[in-house]
């Protein structure tokens, strides 16, 4: 039986989020002069079909604004030089990954790209360590020998970020073969752009994972632009999520900017893989807010896109339009809002003091960590 | 103990870990049917689930084997040395790199056996001699059994080892008979060859020959008729080239003073470069002669036997050598 891709969440978000804009021929990415982009709405996002509980909407806000703080920080450090490198921030698709792991256990595995810091802070990682390790300090979580593309922690399930984009889409894969061997009901859901969605990397393993009925997530975050070049003029299909019916298996569009249909649709596919049914591919139609990379300054004079996109894209913020909805349907009063982005602020100044007083690891540390053996001799 | 295959040496070692050990199981294309002989009756023993045969996807499948092992599974895979390319990405990207990048977080106890035909005419594109290329890279062990006995203790090894490690089956002894002890004629119950640990195959006094995989047996056979002729070789097969046991190879250059290192890989950075880099570093005054390669032909390997005859280091070549170094 073939699958046929799914947009009923899409079309309930177009219902909901763009009703007085009309979708440009070709679908969401045109040009920016002959598009007309969903702006936010009053009530946003109220459609939706599942009743979730009170703590995980305001866990999604508080992952959110982890994730702002964090990225908004690190943006100003790099910025006044304290270190060097790239560094890809996530600002304007914080709803992604939030949307996605919330709909997670802690037992479950996530794997990501180079764009790094979002995924683990959505899982429940620690700013701390994410800091510390950007910093190159040995309190990081690589203990400075991964910094700002390769976060990890194996601890909470996150099998790390991977700089080679499209990477780490085999590896999840593997992780939700190996939870089948094993008998466990551990999901694995791997994050990839809309650039990585052309690597054959991907399409080997959605294949691999749908002929083995593997418990994988397929989360396509389509920011619209690798690096520079529109999806459009790369992708054949009209959308990421119709390659889903090359492997037989169901893809969904989804509004990347709103957390709770992220997180539905991750509920849905997290279902399907636990239940054996096998793995799901979620398109998340997003946009990223900043430049491609921190330390590429040529990209910003680039005209590979308009700044009344940008601005168009801006109005709908993730983060206003949870915060918006939490507010309209009465689910929590502006204080709670407040509190939450207060603290999860104070979280990341600490986080950066914390890494800015970790030391840098020892000359001695540079072999360490190559081989679990600990016999390797030095060549 | 018995005369058997280097082919079943193979087969016993992935056997005896599979029943021993209910994490590990084996993938590849053709696995089930055991189309290259190292897998045959394991699909029969195991069953489906544990001998897995993959779509031809090396990039999809090293990478599952490799995301299966950081979380607990010891996959074996089955590939051969020319498809590897095809799967770059996740051996140096991932498999490599993994461990070092995320602070030592995690174990990759993955193995590739990368089978390894040349010589009978399968052209460039099936003939690879690739091990050279990833003792470049760092984080993979490599590992050139030469004899069906080591064939079977390092795949052992390397299937309890918790680092990556590639395999290299050299075809030209897939065919070879050799004597391998019985698990029981063993201490501890169980023939494990260990890492980073040279075998002298043969002692001697004039000159060492290094060899590697393949070139094992013709190193042997060129030390038996030298020894006719009243030279005395030291034959030292490395085994594994990572780690590389350098203290065998120096204390025998120390010894003999003259140094041949033969390898099937093409001449260029190949393992026997390495080996003679490391002499000409550490034991650079211990050589009375200087040091010779014995190395394939640094061009693809052609199809027509006419040519591809060129192509290998031979016996004649080694004893040529090794008369040459003592000069």
């Amino acid at each position: 039986m073939a699958h046929t891709a799914q947009r009923i969440l899409a079309q309930d978000c177009a219902e909901a989020t763009a009703a007085p804009g009309k979708r440009a021929p070709g679908g969401y990415n045109s040009p920016a002069s002959e598009s007309t982009l969903p702006a936010i709405q009053a009530g946003e996002g109220l459609v939706h079909s599942m009743a979730i509980e009170k703590s995980k909407l305001m866990l999604m806000l508080r992952r959110m604004w982890l994730i702002r703080h964090f990225e908004e920080t690190v943006i100003k450090v790099y910025t006044s030089g304290e270190f060097g490198g790239a560094a890809h921030p996530y600002i304007g698709e914080e709803a992604v990954a939030v949307g996605a792991c919330v709909a997670l256990r802690d037992t479950d595995y996530i794997a990501g790209n180079h764009r790094s810091h979002g995924h683990p802070i959505a899982k429940g990682g620690d700013v701390r360590k994410a800091m510390a390790e950007i910093y190159g300090r040995r309190d990081g979580y690589c203990k400075g020998k991964g910094g700002s593309m390769h976060l990890a922690d194996f601890s909470v399930g996150i099998l790390g970020e991977s700089g080679i984009v499209a990477s780490s889409v085999p590896v999840a894969t593997g992780a939700a073969l190996a939870s089948k061997l094993q008998k466990k009901d551990f999901v694995s859901l791997v994050f990839f752009g809309d650039g990585a969605s052309n690597q054959g990397a991907c399409h080997e393993a959605m294949n691999l994972a749908s002929i083995w009925k593997l418990p994988a997530i397929f989360v396509c975050e389509n920011n619209q632009y690798a690096v520079t070049t529109p999806y459009k003029s790369t992708v054949s299909s009209e959308h990421i999520a119709d390659r889903a019916q090359a492997y037989n298996m169901p893809g969904v569009l989804v509004d990347g900017q709103d957390c709770i249909a992220m997180y539905e649709a991750t509920t849905e596919a997290v279902k399907r893989a636990r239940s054996g049914s096998g793995p799901t591919l979620i398109e998340a139609l997003t946009y990223r807010f900043e430049e491609h990379s921190l330390g590429l300054g040529r990209i910003r004079r680039s005209e590979y896109r308009t700044t009344a996109e940008v601005d168009e894209w801006r109005k709908r913020d993730p983060i206003v339009i949870h915060e918006r909805r939490l507010l309209d349907t009465g689910t929590a009063k502006q204080g709670e809002i407040d509190t939450i982005r207060l603290e999860t602020g104070a979280q990341v100044t600490e986080a950066l003091e914390f890494a800015r007083k970790s030391p840098f690891p020892e000359p001695s540390e540079l072999y360490e960590d190559m081989w679990a053996d600990k016999t390797m001799p030095v060549p | 103990m018995a005369q058997i295959l280097f082919m079943q040496a193979l087969n016993q070692a992935i056997a005896e870990e599979m029943r021993r050990d209910p994490k590990v199981f084996l993938m590849g294309e053709d696995v089930r049917a055991s189309v290259y002989g190292a897998a045959a009756n394991l699909s029969k023993e195991f069953g489906p689930d544990r001998v897995i045969d993959t779509p031809l996807s090396e990039n999809g499948f090293f990478g599952a084997a490799i995301g299966a092992s950081a979380v607990g599974m010891r996959p074996i895979v089955e590939t051969l040395t020319s498809f590897m390319w095809v799967g770059m990405d996740q051996l140096v990207s991932q498999a490599a790199k993994m461990r070092y990048m995320f602070g030592g977080q995690v174990n990759l106890p993955v193995v590739f056996r990368c089978v390894m035909y040349y010589g009978g005419g399968s052209a460039a594109h099936h003939s690879d001699r690739s091990y050279p290329v990833y003792m470049n890279i760092g984080g993979l062990k490599v590992v050139v059994p030469g004899t069906p006995r080591d064939a079977k203790g390092l795949l052992k090894t390397a299937i309890r080892d918790d680092d990556p490690v590639l395999f290299f089956e050299d075809g030209t002894l897939l065919g070879t008979r050799g004597d391998v002890p019985e698990n029981g004629d063993v201490p501890g119950g169980d023939l494990l060859v260990p890492f980073g640990k040279a075998a002298v195959h043969r002692q001697g006094t004039d000159c060492t020959v290094v060899a590697v995989a393949g070139t094992v047996p013709l190193a042997l056979a060129a030390a038996a008729e030298l020894e006719g002729e009243g030279v005395s070789v030291e034959v030292i097969d490395p085994r594994t080239l990572v780690p590389l046991d350098k203290k065998t190879i120096l204390d025998s250059v120390a010894k003999t003073g003259r140094c041949v290192v033969t390898d099937p890989a093409s001449k260029v950075c190949s393992a026997a470069s390495e080996i003679m880099s490391v002499i000409a570093e550490e034991g650079f005054w211990s050589l009375q002669a200087p040091m010779l390669k014995v190395a394939s032909k640094q061009v693809h390997v052609p199809y027509t036997p006419a040519l591809e005859k060129l192509m290998y280091p031979t016996k004649d070549d080694i004893k040529a050598a090794v008369k040459k170094a003592l000069e």
